[in-house]
C-alpha cells in the first residue's frame, strides 16, 4: 500500500483528495505522473458499481466522472460515441428519442447497492461486462463496443476499433477492456452498437410441477425458431417466510399468480408477429392444456424492469452471486439451491443470481467448486460486512492467471491503474 | 507485387534444417513433417497469392499435445512458426517465412461434441465454416457467419481473422458466435478460455485471440454457438437508376429500424460481370444493385418487405423483384456469389479489397473509387455488405505488366485511405496480414501500435509466432502519418518492434 504523495498538476482536487481530470489530456498527464511516482490509483466513475470486486490496493482516487457527455449519436449508422463517464440513463433517454436502445440491457445495480436506481456511468459498465436478460440473444456489453479511448498505466493516450461494425485492423482491444475493471485503461471514449427499439412485447408466464419442467421448457425456447428475448424462472421459497414475501411483493402483476413459483418469457417484435410467435411457442411447448397468464405490454416491460434491476435482492445485506454454466447442467444446479439459498434464474437457463447468507461465507466455495465442475464460474457481486476474502470474489485458473498477469503488464507495467481489484498481482 | 520486407532471415536456423526436420520427426508421425521442395511447394502461398515463399519445413500434428511438444521445441531453440489453417485467407496472413516452420492445422478436422442442449458445437479448427452447419442442418440448426470462402475456409482461419460474411450485421462475426477456445501459446502452454457458458468472467482473452491473426497463440479447439434455422427467409432484388438513390435507400433501410440479415449492393460493372458469368437475370439497366434478405417468422418477413418495398419505391428504384421460393432466393444469391470468379473472367488479374465505411459514406465512396479507377486507367467492379459497411472492390489487371502491378497496388491503397477518410478502418474482415502492414499507420498512431506490439510481446516474447505480420516493419506511426526512418536507426530503440 502506497501512501499519498503530491501530484504536480492543477487537476482539480476536492477535500477527500480525489482528482477529478476533466478530459484525457488530463488523465494522460495525471497517470504519466503517477507512473513516475510509482503510485497506484483507484478509477472509479460515478460509484454505482464499485463495490463490486476487491477493494483496491490504492491510496490515491482518481474519478473519472467529469469526462461525460455525448460526442456523435448516428442513429442511422446505428452507433453512439460518448464520453467514458456518461451517465447510462443520459445515453438511454437520448437513444429512446430514435426508438433506439443499449440491447444489452444494462442491469441496474443501485437496488442491490441502497435500493433505489443507480445505473452509474458507461465505463463503469462496461468495465464490469454484466448484461441485462437479453444477453442470450444479442450478445454482452463486449459485443456492443465498437471501440475506445482511453489513457493506459504509463500514461500514454491510446485506442482501439471504431466506428464500424465490420473492423479486423489489429487486436480488437474492445473486447479486453470489457470486464478488466478498470485494470487495464482509465476509459476516456466509448462508441456503441445502437440498435432499433422493438415495437412492442409481452411475456408468457408459466407454472411448472418440476426442475425436470423447468428445464425443459428452456431448452424448447432457446430451441425455437420463434425467437424469445428472455426467459427467467423464479422459484417460491417458502421455507424462507422474508425472502418469499418480498419476492411476492417485487413480482406483484394482475395477471401473474402470487406465491407460486413460474417460468416467463418475452417475445419481442411488432404486435403481429408477436402473436404470431406465442401461438408457435405454445404449440411447440405443448402449452394449450397448461395453467399460463400473458403479460400485455404494459405488465411486461415492468416486469423485465424488475427483472433487471435485481429488486427481489434489493439492499441486501448477504453475499450476492452471479454464477453462469452451461444451461444443460441447470436443473442439477437448481436442485440443489432449492433448498439452500435464495435465487432465481435468467438467460433461459445459464445465469444464477444467487444469495448466501452472510454467515455461510464458507458456502460460497461450495458453489465455486460446482460452478467448476458444471463449466461456468461464479463471481461474488456483493460481499457482506462479514465477508473475509478467505475464498476470492473472481474465479480464475492458474493459467488464465498467468496470462491475465502478462497482459496487464502490457498495459500497465507498474501496476497503477486499480491494483487487486480483480486478483492479486493484477 | 513489390518487395516486401519480412523479418530478418535467421541463416543459423537454414543451416540447421535436416536436424530440425529430424527433430521433429520425433514430435509427431515422420509422415507429418514434409521438407522436400515438392511436398512444400503447395504451401509456399494462401489466397494472396501474388506473394510466394517457400517455409524451411511444413509441419501437420494431429493431436494439442503435439502442438505443444511442437511449439515449446522451437521456442527454445528460437524457431519461427507461421500458423495455417485452409489458406484461404486474403491478407497473407499464412505466407510462409523462407526460416520458420508451417505449422498446419489441416488434420484438426474433427468435430468432437455436438451439443444441441448447450446449443453449441465443439469442433477441431481444421473443419470447414460449412461442414459445421452440415453437422448440425438435419436438426434445424446452423452455424452463423458465413465468409464467401465457407466451404473451404477452417474455423480455426475465421477465429483467427474473426471472419464475417454476408449476414453479419445481424448475427454478428466470429467473434459473437464463439464461446470458447483452446489455444497453444508459443512456449508449448495450453490453455482454455471459455467453454459452454456465456462471458467468462476476467480478462476477454478469446475476444483478443478472435482477429489476432496467428500472432498470439494457436487455436486447437473451438466451441461454437448454433443458432435455430429461420422459418422463412426471403430476398428482394432491387435496381436503381443511381448510386446515389440505391445508397439512399440501402442507409435508410437500416434508420428506419430494420434489421436485415443481408444486405449487399453491386454496381453497374459487377451487375453486367456477374450477369454475363452466372446469368442470375440481374436488372443490366441498373447503376446500382441491392440484394436485401429478409428472416425471421412468416408475419416478420412479411411486414418487414413491405417496408422495404416502401423504401425503395420512395428513393425511385427502377426494378423490385421477390423471392417466391427457396430456389428463386438461392438464385439471387448466384450472381453476388459469383462475382470474383465473374472479375477473374474479366481480366488476368483481380485484387479484391476490404474497406468499411460509415454506411452513409457510400455514395461519396463509389464515386470517390470511380474517379480513382480513370486516374490509374484501371477498371473496377464494387460489391459491397451495405448492412455493415463493408466494402470490396475488386481491381482488374495484367499481373504480367510490371507497371499495371504497381498501379494496382497503389490504387487499392489508396481506396483504403479513402475509406479511413471517410470515418472507416483499412480491413473488415480480410485481416491485415503482409497485404495492409503499411496502412496500418493511416488509422493507429505510434501509442496504439506501441499498446499492440505490447501486448505480443507479452505473450510471445521472443517474436517467433508468426512474425512480421499485421505490424509495419521497421516503421513508426506519426500522428499525421508515416515517420521517415533514417538508415534504419529507430529513435525509441528499447520499444518492442516485431
Amino acid at each position: 500500500m502506497s501512501t499519498k504523495i503530491k501530484i504536480n498538476s492543477q487537476i482539480f482536487q476536492d477535500s477527500n483528495n480525489v482528482y477529478y481530470p476533466k478530459d484525457e489530456v488530463e488523465v494522460s498527464d495525471l497517470i504519466r505522473e503517477l507512473y513516475k511516482q510509482d503510485t497506484p490509483t483507484e478509477i472509479i466513475g460515478n460509484n454505482s458499481k464499485s463495490f463490486i470486486g476487491n477493494k483496491t490496493q490504492s491510496a490515491n482516487t482518481t474519478s473519472l466522472s467529469k469526462i461525460s457527455g455525448i460526442i456523435d449519436y448516428r442513429p442511422e449508422e446505428l452507433y453512439i460515441k460518448v464520453k467514458a463517464c456518461t451517465p447510462i440513463n443520459e445515453i438511454e433517454k437520448v437513444l429512446s428519442e430514435n426508438s433506439q436502445e443499449l440491447a444489452f440491457e444494462p442491469i441496474d445495480f443501485g437496488y442491490i447497492k441502497d435500493g433505489k436506481s443507480n445505473k452509474g456511468t458507461i465505463a463503469g459498465y462496461l468495465s464490469c461486462n454484466y448484461a441485462g436478460s437479453r444477453r442470450f440473444k444479442v450478445g454482452s456489453v463486449r459485443d456492443h463496443v465498437l471501440g475506445f479511448k482511453g489513457v493506459n498505466g504509463k500514461g500514454d493516450i491510446i485506442k482501439s476499433g471504431g466506428t464500424v461494425v465490420k473492423n479486423v485492423t489489429g487486436y480488437d482491444l474492445s473486447k479486453l477492456i470489457a470486464g478488466s475493471f478498470g485494470t487495464l485503461v482509465a476509459l476516456t471514449e466509448i462508441t456503441l452498437k445502437v440498435l432499433p427499439k422493438k415495437d412492442s412485447s409481452k411475456t408468457v408466464i408459466i407454472y411448472p410441477n418440476n426442475y425436470e419442467q423447468i428445464y425443459d421448457l428452456f431448452n424448447k425456447l432457446s430451441s425455437s425458431s420463434s425467437e424469445i428475448s428472455g426467459a427467467v424462472f423464479i422459484p417460491e421459497q417458502s421455507n424462507n417466510k422474508e425472502f418469499s414475501a418480498k419476492r411476492n411483493n417485487v413480482f406483484k402483476f394482475n395477471d401473474l399468480k402470487s406465491k407460486v413459483s413460474f417460468v416467463a418469457f418475452r417475445v419481442e417484435g411488432d404486435k403481429i408477429s408477436i402473436e404470431e410467435k406465442i401461438n408457435n411457442l405454445k404449440k411447440e411447448l405443448e402449452l394449450n392444456n397448461s395453467d399460463i397468464s400473458t403479460l400485455d405490454v404494459y405488465q411486461s416491460e415492468p416486469f423485465w424492469k424488475k427483472i433487471n434491476n435485481l429488486e427481489v435482492f434489493e439492499k441486501t445485506e448477504h453475499n450476492l452471486i452471479r454464477m453462469v454454466i452451461p444451461p444443460a447442467n441447470g436443473s442439477k444446479l437448481s436442485k440443489y439451491l432449492e433448498n439452500n439459498h435464495n435465487y432465481f434464474i435468467d438467460w433461459c437457463g445459464s445465469l444464477f443470481w444467487i444469495e448466501v447468507n452472510s454467515k455461510k461465507e464458507e458456502k460460497i466455495k461450495d458453489l465455486k467448486k460446482m460452478a467448476n465442475d458444471f463449466g461456468g464460474y461464479l463471481t461474488v457481486i456483493k460481499t457482506s460486512s462479514e465477508y473475509d476474502y478467505g475464498e476470492s470474489i473472481f474465479t480464475v485458473d492458474k493459467v488464465r492467471l498467468m496470462i491475465s498477469e502478462k497482459v496487464k503488464q502490457s498495459f500497465d507495467p507498474k501496476r497503477i491503474l486499480n491494483p487487486g481489484k480483480m486478483y492479486r498481482g493484477v | 507485387m513489390s518487395e516486401l520486407a519480412l523479418p530478418k532471415i535467421d541463416n543459423s536456423i537454414l543451416n540447421r534444417k535436416s536436424e530440425i526436420v529430424k527433430n521433429l520427426s520425433k514430435l509427431t508421425d515422420k509422415e507429418n513433417v514434409l521438407s522436400e521442395a515438392d511436398e512444400l511447394r503447395p504451401y509456399e502461398t494462401d489466397a494472396l497469392s501474388v506473394y510466394t515463399q517457400t517455409p524451411l519445413a511444413v509441419v501437420l500434428p494431429e493431436n494439442t499435445d503435439e502442438v505443444s511438444e511442437i511449439l515449446k521445441y522451437c521456442y527454445n531453440e528460437n524457431i519461427k512458426v507461421v500458423p495455417r489453417g485452409a489458406g484461404t485467407g486474403l491478407s497473407g496472413g499464412a505466407l510462409p517465412l523462407q526460416d520458420a516452420i508451417l505449422l498446419g492445422l489441416g488434420k484438426f478436422n474433427k468435430i468432437l461434441e455436438i451439443d444441441y442442449k448447450n446449443k453449441c458445437v465443439v469442433t477441431q479448427p481444421g473443419v470447414t465454416n460449412l461442414g459445421i452447419t452440415h453437422a448440425v442442418q438435419h436438426k434445424g440448426f446452423y452455424y452463423a457467419p458465413d465468409p464467401s470462402s465457407q466451404l473451404a475456409c477452417s474455423i480455426g482461419g475465421n477465429v483467427a481473422e474473426n471472419s464475417g460474411g454476408v449476414h453479419s450485421l445481424k448475427y454478428g462475426t466470429t467473434t459473437n458466435n464463439i464461446l470458447g477456445v483452446q489455444m497453444v501459446m508459443m512456449d508449448g502452454t495450453i490453455c482454455r478460455f471459455g467453454g459452454k457458458s456465456f462471458d467468462q468472467e476476467g480478462y476477454d482473452l478469446m475476444g483478443l485471440i478472435c482477429g489476432s491473426e496467428g500472432l498470439l497463440g494457436v487455436v486447437t479447439e473451438v466451441t461454437v454457438k448454433i443458432l435455430k434455422t429461420p422459418d422463412v427467409v426471403r430476398a428482394a432484388l432491387i435496381g436503381f437508376p443511381s448510386i446515389k438513390e440505391g445508397g439512399d435507400a440501402a442507409s435508410e433501410i437500416i434508420s428506419s429500424g430494420i434489421v436485415p440479415a443481408g444486405m449487399e449492393i453491386m454496381d453497374k460493372a459487377l451487375i453486367e460481370a456477374t450477369d454475363n458469368f452466372s446469368k442470375a437475370g440481374y436488372p443490366r439497366d441498373a447503376e446500382l444493385l441491392l440484394i436485401v434478405e429478409l428472416d425471421g417468422t412468416e408475419s416478420e418477413v412479411n411486414e418487414l418487405i413491405r417496408k422495404v418495398e416502401a423504401i425503395c419505391k420512395k428513393n425511385n428504384c427502377s426494378s423490385l423483384k421477390l423471392s417466391n421460393s427457396e430456389k428463386e432466393r438461392l438464385s439471387f444469391w448466384a450472381g453476388r456469389k459469383a462475382a470474383f470468379p465473374a472479375c477473374g473472367a474479366m481480366a488476368p488479374d483481380y485484387y479484391c479489397m476490404d474497406g468499411s465505411i460509415p454506411r452513409g459514406k457510400l455514395a461519396e465512396a463509389l464515386l470517390e473509387i470511380k474517379k480513382l479507377s480513370e486516374k490509374y486507367e484501371l477498371p473496377v467492379a464494387n460489391c459491397f455488405h451495405a448492412g455493415d459497411g463493408n466494402l470490396h472492390p475488386l481491381i482488374m489487371f495484367d499481373g504480367n505488366d510490371k507497371e499495371q502491378l504497381r498501379k494496382t497496388e497503389e490504387f487499392g491503397s489508396e481506396i483504403l485511405k479513402t475509406c479511413v477518410r471517410l470515418g472507416g478502418v483499412i480491413t473488415g474482415e480480410h485481416g491485415v496480414g503482409i497485404e495492409k502492414r503499411e496502412l496500418m499507420c493511416e488509422m493507429f498512431n505510434d501509442n496504439d501500435i506501441q499498446q499492440q506490439l505490447s501486448i505480443k510481446k507479452s505473450l510471445d516474447e521472443k517474436n517467433l509466432l508468426n512474425p512480421g505480420k499485421v505490424y509495419p516493419i521497421l516503421r513508426k506511426c506519426a500522428e499525421e502519418g508515416r515517420v521517415h526512418v533514417h538508415k534504419n536507426k529507430d529513435k525509441f530503440p528499447d520499444l518492442p518492434r516485431f
